[in-house]
């Protein structure tokens, strides 16, 4: 359903800083593929996701979704396939306006907005179930300031934002690692219920190679813009977070003759 | 002391067309999040525009709406400037507003004003007439902050509120930024060529000058109001009252100072004064109180 084709993207090109983000990235998702990401920093892992989702353009290659080309889209016009989730708590929310002010824009990702109420009754009510399934007691706080709320809190939003419009493919960015462990595990499980429950295609970067493992049905690892590793099935659920060092420490010692060897 | 009470009514007239400028400024300043100096420009084209089309013998509500119109074209430019030449926002005002000094220039006939006398116009309000003025200039007020309400409230206006709480969440949303800052800095603008033309009637002349500072009042005006009413005024329709609220307290305050012997050549030094303090209140606060989440 994505279809990433020989992409490329150097920041800050001719430059001191010039930075190789993405150096031929090539990747297929099928329907319902639930991928977790993993790779060092600097790997190109966030760099792809913000390509998928047309925050900058790139400088070749092409994006495909469902076999459309959408390369050259702006960000926007975009946003209707994807759901996303940031790294940051505090991207995925408007801060100065309330819970559901945030939801039903959400809500209403890919459509027109016209001079309409910009939330319903009847919206109000749906939000309300949705946000009790939480269990943060965020329901009877709709018209609560979401920069009132913490980040884990936040986060669990975003989350529901994401998938209110169904995306045809649900992005997250590393969007446990600014929480605490025990807010970071709530909201994984919550992100797995999400995708499991909509029958979600996802991408998940994560640092965590235990949760690379544990979730999803294909793991995918990234080094120096390209991917050097798809493990999917039982192969990937099999995986030990040594096997993973592994070949993280293959790869970042020498890394083209390992490139084939891994794949293999 | 009677000299003040007597200058209070004028005061208060004044300061609620300047609240109406104030609105136009908060829509920018505080829901955008863009400080757009455009709006010094942009009272004296809807001043301008006013004087000519009434003296042109253009009926006075006519003449109001061509003087929003004009003030919205010049937030148009302010806002191509902004998104489609990259320019920052406080750049972009600028240039649009040192190019109105020349077009409103050319709306007044090539002169550096016109007056516009109540004897002869039809007008709304006048400083002939300052309670008349203050009741016109409250309903003004009270049907903008209702359809502004109205308006933050539907998809369209949610969109622009998002654009400027979190543009990056904007987008993820399907939220064009770019011309959702446009179209907040065409209503601003608008906002305040009507304020313009409000008190161009109220002067009974339009000078090309007479939006130099304006920002400066403006950002008066939404600084007291938020200061004064902020912990008490939550919803949005209230906050946009505080700001008219902190437009007739700055006048008031003018008033008082020129009437205890400030030079009034002095004024502008002393709002710029005015504002730069209440424009740190803020800041002293976080600091003093650095625990305390801004709400």
């Amino acid at each position: 359903m994505l279809e990433i084709k020989d992409v490329h993207k150097t920041f800050n090109a001719g430059t001191i800083n010039e930075k190789v983000a993405l150096n031929g990235l090539n990747l297929t998702l099928n329907d319902g593929d639930y991928v977790t990401i993993i790779g060092g920093n600097g790997a190109g892992k966030s760099t792809m996701l913000n390509m998928i989702t047309g925050v900058f353009p790139v400088d070749s290659g092409s994006i495909l979704i469902d076999g459309e080309d959408i390369t050259n889209l702006p960000e926007h016009k975009r946003a209707k396939y994807f759901g996303r989730v940031f790294q940051d708590p505090m991207t995925g929310t408007a801060a100065d306006m309330q819970i559901e002010e945030n939801m039903a824009i959400a809500a209403r990702r890919g459509k027109a907005r016209t001079l309409g109420f910009g939330i319903k009754k009847a919206e109000r009510e749906e939000y309300k179930k949705l946000l009790a399934t939480l269990d943060l007691g965020l329901e009877d706080r709709l018209t609560s300031k979401v920069g009132l709320l913490s980040g884990g809190q936040r986060q669990a939003i975003t989350l529901l934002m994401a998938t209110l419009q169904h995306p045809k493919l649900l992005l997250l960015d590393e969007h446990t690692a600014a929480l605490d462990p025990k807010t970071a595990a709530k909201v994984l499980e919550l992100s797995d219920k999400v995708i499991m429950e909509n029958h979600l295609t996802a991408l998940m970067v994560t640092h965590n190679m235990k949760d690379a493992i544990v979730h999803g049905n294909r793991l995918i690892m990234m080094h120096e813009g390209r991917v050097i590793y798809d493990v999917s099935g039982e192969v990937k659920k099999n995986l030990k977070v040594s096997d993973l060092l592994a070949k993280f420490e293959e790869v970042s010692g020498n890394e083209f003759a390992n490139d084939r060897m891994m794949l293999s | 002391m009677m000299g003040f009470l007597t200058a209070l009514p004028g005061a208060i007239a004044q300061g609620i067309i300047w609240g109406v400028m104030a609105i136009g400024v908060y829509i920018t300043y505080r829901v955008l999040d863009l400080a757009d100096l455009t709006v010094d420009g942009t009272l004296g084209t809807g001043g301008a525009v006013l004087v000519m089309c009434t003296i042109g013998g253009m009926d006075i509500r006519f003449a109001m709406v061509m003087a929003v119109l004009s003030g919205c074209l010049a937030g148009l430019a302010t806002g191509i400037f902004h998104t489609f030449f990259g320019i920052p926002a406080i750049l972009a005002g600028i240039l649009t507003q040192l190019a109105l000094y020349s077009v409103n220039l050319r709306i007044l006939g090539n002169k550096a004003n016109q007056t516009l006398s109540v004897m002869n116009y039809d007008l709304m309000i006048s400083l002939r007439y300052i309670h008349k003025s203050i009741v016109i200039g409250a309903v003004f007020v009270v049907i903008l902050i209702a359809v502004l309400y109205w308006f933050f409230g539907t998809e369209m206006g949610a969109s622009v509120r998002a654009t400027g709480s979190n543009a990056a969440m904007a987008r993820a949303n399907g939220i064009n930024t770019d011309s959702r800052k446009i179209l907040g800095l065409v209503i601003s603008n608008g906002i305040v060529a009507l304020a313009g033309a409000l008190l161009a009637q109220y002067q009974g002349f339009a000078d090309v000058n007479m939006g130099r500072g304006a920002i400066v009042i403006g950002l008066a005006a939404v600084i007291i109001g938020e200061v004064m009413f902020g912990k008490i005024f939550k919803n949005f329709a209230l906050r946009l009252a505080a700001a008219v609220f902190g437009g007739i307290i700055y006048y008031i305050a003018i008033t008082l100072v020129l009437r205890l012997g400030l030079n009034a050549n002095d004024l502008k030094l002393f709002s710029a004064l005015v504002v730069a303090f209440f424009l740190g209140i803020p800041y002293w606060k976080s600091k003093v109180l650095p625990k305390q989440k801004k709400a």
